[in-house]
């Protein structure tokens, strides 16, 4: 088995929803990529949440992101049983970085500066999450 | 207000067991504490006050001073910070002790994560880790405490150029000390090359890059300076303690490549009014030896990106190098009990301030010492606890 086939087996199980992340992830059902943005500063931040974790304002809102970025630094788990897979922070083009996982590539050509595109993984029940894979 | 010279530690102890396959959690978290306390020379009633964290089973500190029967205390704190939580109840209960809540403080951790096959962090439980803010956003992506910490030494070889070979050699000076150590978990001396033989965990790691698993626990008196004058036990005085808190924090200007300790350290140095050069013993939290060299650049022993040179050839060897550290083996040979460190950095500290350590260990003329840690996981969030400690 091939480092890529074994990238792409890795299971992800449903993610954690509540009321203030619903927003995003039924955007993710229909293949969307949203971010936070705060209207009061101006900054985007990673997980998107209600107050802003910069200026603390309610002026939040949703902004559709192209999901491109470059990979700021990763981890290559491996497992003697089960697949081999990597974690890392992407920062993303709009500015905050965000933790993920990186699909569908050679984990042993993925490095710290690279360009990267998000796309949806299936998950175990539960809506689509955001994976990357190279540019 | 400063806790400088307003409470001393009265008893330490470190529970000798590594696997403990017949003992309840509580019942560790009790004969640590009977421990401490024959330790200090004090007994169970003279405690006032009590100090754990998420690994008190039950309703935590409710529980645990039921359980023992403490019926003194009027000062508490479970504060949670991970593995460091145990070196930042000591500050705290320096701070409950100088604004008069209490004059005898007990600090306990225990558990058994051997026998649960927990990795992990050893507790938490408080919310479940569906209910954090963060979850639905992170815990989806398989991560764990070794790719986390991994993530970390990969940027910091990245931004400075840090070897596995200098990674290599926080594990090598630990080894050296672990020789002497009857109770270690791991005795045998190893070589960088062995370290770096050893196969790879979550890239860059090794699995010697990583800390043992152990059972097990310990506990720490802390007590006024009257107790204190009236103990038979060598003065160790604190001087200086300070925490903080790191996280992403939105993820703009995201830097894995330093600690919390790089706020928490020169807060309790300056507390203390001294600097890392007076330093004589110093006791890092080393879950992993990418811990170990991030801290000691955010204490300050040397600059950001110096790490792996200043912890290269032996620097960290007690008799060697320059800045012995982890004496007992630390947590990379010795002990990591509960997958929580933070108390047996205290507790070596006060063996090397009492002159108590191993003698093939023990630092000549050891009067000042630093206790540090960072619990949760340096790749996400966590909290960094400093604490400065002088032989009277």
């Amino acid at each position: 088995m091939t480092d890529t086939a074994k990238a792409a087996a890795r299971k992800i199980p449903a993610p954690a929803i509540n009321n203030e992340s619903k927003p995003f992830w039924d955007a993710a059902r229909e293949g969307r990529f949203l971010i936070k943005r705060c209207r009061a500063c101006g900054k985007a931040h990673w997980y998107p949440r209600l107050s802003c974790p910069y200026c603390f304002s309610d002026e939040t809102v949703w902004e559709a992101s192209p999901g491109e970025g470059v990979i700021y630094t990763f981890s290559v788990m491996r497992r003697t049983e089960g697949a081999s897979f990597a974690i890392g922070y992407v920062t993303l083009d709009e500015g905050p970085a965000m933790l993920t996982n990186f699909v569908d590539c050679d984990l042993a050509t993925l490095a710290i500066g690279q360009r990267v595109k998000l796309r949806f993984q299936d998950t175990e029940g539960g809506p689509p999450v955001p994976v990357f894979a190279p540019a | 207000m400063s806790i400088k010279g307003k409470a001393y530690i009265g008893g330490v102890f470190e529970h000798p067991i590594r696997e403990a396959t017949d003992q309840s959690t509580p019942q560790l978290h009790a004969e640590c504490a009977k421990g401490a306390l024959a330790d200090a020379g004090l007994s169970r009633d003279d405690v006032d006050g009590y100090f754990c964290a998420g690994d008190a089973p039950g309703f935590g500190a409710m529980s645990m001073i039921d359980y023992m029967g403490l019926s003194k205390v009027r000062h508490m704190d479970s504060t949670e910070t991970g593995g460091s939580s145990y070196i930042l109840h000591v500050g705290h209960a320096a701070e409950a002790i100088a604004a008069g809540k209490c004059s005898v403080a007990l600090v306990t951790l225990a558990g058994r994560p051997r026998q649960q096959r927990g990795g992990g962090l050893g507790g938490a439980r408080a919310l479940g880790p569906n209910e954090a803010p963060e979850a639905g956003f992170e815990n989806i992506y398989g991560g764990t405490t070794h790719t986390l910490y991994g993530m970390c030494a990969a940027r910091h070889m990245h931004e400075f150029g840090t070897t596995s070979e200098q990674l290599a050699w926080i594990k090598v000076a630990a080894s050296h000390h672990a020789q002497w150590n009857d109770h270690a978990m791991l005795r045998d001396v190893v070589t960088v090359e062995e370290v770096l033989a050893s196969p790879i965990i979550a890239s860059p790691l090794h699995r010697m890059d990583c800390c043992v698993i152990t059972d097990g626990g310990g506990a720490v008196i802390v007590v006024s300076p009257e107790v204190a004058k009236s103990l038979n036990r060598p003065a160790v005085k604190i001087v200086g303690s300070a925490e903080a808190p790191k996280g992403p924090r939105g993820g703009q200007d995201l830097d894995l490549t330093f600690s919390a300790g790089a706020w928490s350290g020169p807060a309790a140095f300056a507390e203390a009014g001294v600097t890392p050069d007076d330093i004589k013993y110093a006791s890092i939290y080393d879950s992993f030896t990418i811990t170990v060299l991030m801290q000691l650049e955010d204490l300050g022993f040397c600059a950001k990106g110096e790490g792996g040179r200043f912890v290269a050839d032996g620097n960290l060897i007690s008799g060697v190098g320059k800045l012995p550290f982890n004496t007992d083996g630390g947590g990379l040979c010795n002990n990591h009990p509960t997958n929580r460190g933070g108390i047996t950095k205290v507790i070596e500290a006060v063996r090397q301030l009492r002159g108590e350590a191993h003698p093939k260990v023990q630092v000549p003329s050891c009067d000042l010492a630093i206790a540090h840690g960072t619990g949760g996981v340096l790749g996400a969030r966590h909290g960094a606890a400093t604490l400065i400690m002088e032989r009277e």
